[in-house]
């Protein structure tokens, strides 16, 4: 399916781009064929000289500071290292066997799992069905698209900052429950270590939901209009329609969302540091696997340490990734990680 | 010239003929749609923008008032906080550092990123499938997971506390998401307007400025939003990298100053909104463009 759309985008990129290229080529001049033909001759040299000028600034920036550190890390894991002079103190797998063994690595791997699954099933229904109700002809749509992009547009930074002081126990929040009635539900949103994890929960999903609607409406701007006029004409009802076409057409943006929220998931730190802070993270239930490696590396002086932490955080997140590309997004990817559509 | 044509598009390209029609026939003019529609949408905005809006009215209130009343709106409205924060030789050194970093990591990656989208998308070579898949894993690994060992790197390198050590490790890791967008834009320029420039006696190189740049404007545009917006939002790396005030970017500034007047609670807000207004500006400027990059981006 995802080859469908494809081509159509294509098309349709092509249909835009022909007419004003063609213009401009008719306003050079002509050549004459042998020189097309002389060129050609040493055409290859040439060729591999401008793919190497063309390609090269950018590779060596990304085998420099991406692929780079994290062989950098996998080295540095092996050794106790507190970040100065060379590494001299081996000490194997120690590292590793140690944040295995750690009962608040534990800790942080199972709130990343609880992220993670909580991430895609509570933002995932709630954005198909917005995106459903939104891709409705409605006046004012794309003042709706801008404004539920707003939370995803601003930084962890600020949507942290704001948060934590509207949820503190004395905040808006819990003084907008009061007026309204709701005193009941008055809590301590952020210290409680039984809620914070749920507040988080909240917090993450007002901050990416915007971005699954997005993109899921994207996704379902793309699927054909015909398909819709076929089966409403096959008096379909508009349930039907749903669940038998857009559902499953819609299904590589759903699938290729998941991919994004999981790694997000996995990754996640910024909202964390910034609203609990590496310390009250512990005791409030909510540290990640990146508040984890920043505390005991970096904080702790201890980068043969983080190094690892980073090391075990790259293996889970690749691990995560291969597995799901290899059974969920075994098609929609084809072009993205194999060699087959290149052309 | 092209980016104009290009931005009132609708992002579902295809259908642009077709619903052209339709508006003609079916349509004369625009219905209102189901009520229960905009009741749900209203709420969903609502909850989305209430938050942000608290920030910026927030600003407008004084400590004593955010005090006895959390949720309440300003009485009197107080422009003092705002001013005071705009007056601030703190705020305005940290605007032109996160500036700085941003325009010149957008640069970097947007011209990078061309270059070596351009040839991934124009060229055939042998390695090409395995630099493409190299870019594509890049997009798993977001900064936060290397931030320990790309500290390292940039240490030995003595980038640490200098802004050059957070736009390198940008640029870097905005290529995967710039490769991703760029080379379907790339490849779906027809092969016939490159014969024909070859015939025309334009050299490949040629081809790729007269030809290849402005009708890949829209994607170039989308790519340097997201770039620009994610060097404003990065924490990560200006926390590990950057250690003397006068060196950092709004993110951190506003952790910083938060903390520093944590009792002046009105003020923060003032300082921090702020400093999300020029993405959030520079994101309603260029919304149809980011709506529309990320649809090309999904058909993958």
């Amino acid at each position: 399916m995802s080859d469908t759309l494809g081509t159509d985008a294509a098309i349709a990129r092509q249909s835009q781009g022909t007419p004003r290229a063609g213009g401009a080529a008719k306003s050079a001049p002509p050549a004459s064929p042998r020189a097309s033909v002389r060129r050609r001759g040493r055409g290859r040299v040439r060729m591999r000289l401008e793919i190497a000028v063309l390609s090269g600034p950018a590779i060596i920036m990304f085998l420099a500071f991406v692929i780079f550190p994290v062989v950098l890390a996998a080295y540095y894991g092996f050794y106790r290292w507190h970040g100065y002079g060379p590494a001299t103190d081996w000490v194997g797998l120690n590292n590793y066997k140690l944040i295995f063994t750690d009962p608040a690595f534990q800790q942080v791997l199972w709130h990343n799992l609880l992220i993670v699954v909580l991430s895609l099933v509570i933002q995932g229904p709630i954005a198909i069905v917005l995106a459903l109700l939104l891709n409705q002809r409605i006046r004012g749509r794309s003042v709706i698209r801008v404004l539920i992009f707003v939370p995803y547009v601003i930084s962890e930074v600020i949507v942290g900052t704001g948060w934590s002081l509207m949820l503190q126990a004395n905040g808006a929040v819990n003084d907008l429950l009061g007026h309204i009635g709701l005193g009941f539900l008055q809590n301590d949103w952020l210290a409680d270590p039984k809620l914070a994890i749920w507040t988080l929960m909240g917090i993450i999903s007002w901050k990416y939901i915007g971005f699954a609607v997005i993109l899921m409406l994207a996704g379902l701007q793309s699927i054909p209009d015909e398909l819709f006029e076929a089966a409403a004409i096959d008096g379909a009802t508009y349930w039907q329609i749903q669940r038998r076409i857009t559902l499953p057409l819609l299904g590589p943006t759903i699938r290729i969302w998941g991919f994004l929220s999981i790694i997000g998931s996995l990754q996640l730190f910024d909202l964390v540091y910034i609203i609990w802070g590496q310390y009250v993270s512990g005791t409030a239930g909510t540290s990640t696997m990146a508040i984890y490696m920043v505390a005991q590396g970096r904080d702790a002086g201890n980068f043969g340490y983080g190094s690892a932490v980073a090391v075990v955080m790259f293996l889970i997140s690749l691990v995560v990734a291969l597995i799901y590309q290899r059974f969920v997004l075994r098609r929609d990817l084809r072009g993205a990680v194999t060699e087959g559509e290149i052309r | 010239m092209s980016a104009t044509t290009a931005g009132s598009r609708r992002p579902a390209k295809a259908r642009i003929g077709r619903s052209d029609r339709r508006d003609r026939h079916d349509r004369p003019k625009q219905e209102w749609g189901n009520p229960v529609t905009y009741f749900i949408a209203l709420l969903f905005i609502a909850v989305c923008v209430a938050p942000v809006l608290y920030i910026v009215v927030g600003g407008f209130r004084t400590n004593a008032q955010i005090t006895t009343s959390p949720a309440g709106l300003p009485n009197p409205w107080v422009i003092s906080n705002y001013t005071s924060v705009l007056t601030s030789v703190t705020f305005w050194g940290e605007f032109v550092n996160s500036l700085v970093v941003g325009l010149a990591s957008t640069l970097g990656i947007v011209v990078l990123g061309m270059m070596v989208s351009f040839v991934l998308a124009r060229y055939n070579f042998r390695l090409k499938g395995a630099m493409y898949t190299l870019f594509a894993a890049g997009l798993m690994f977001p900064m936060v997971i290397a931030i320990t060992p790309l500290y390292i790197v940039i240490k030995d390198l003595g980038l640490i506390d200098n802004l050059l050590g957070i736009i390198i490790p940008q640029i870097a890791f905005g290529l995967p998401t710039t490769v991703i967008i760029l080379v379907p834009f790339l490849r779906a320029i027809p092969k016939e307007i490159e014969e024909a420039a070859a015939l025309d006696g334009t050299s490949r190189l040629g081809f790729f400025v007269r030809m290849v740049l402005p009708l890949s404007l829209p994607g170039v545009v989308t790519v340097g939003i997201l770039a620009f917006i994610g060097s404003w939002n990065n924490y990560v790396l200006p926390l590990y990298i950057l250690n003397s005030q006068k060196n950092y970017t709004l993110p951190l500034g506003v952790q910083a100053f938060s903390s520093q007047y944590s009792t002046n609670t009105a003020q923060v807000l003032a300082f921090t909104s702020l400093a999300m207004l020029p993405a959030l500006i520079f994101f309603s400027i260029f919304q149809k463009r980011i709506v529309g990059g990320l649809t090309g981006a999904v058909k993958g």
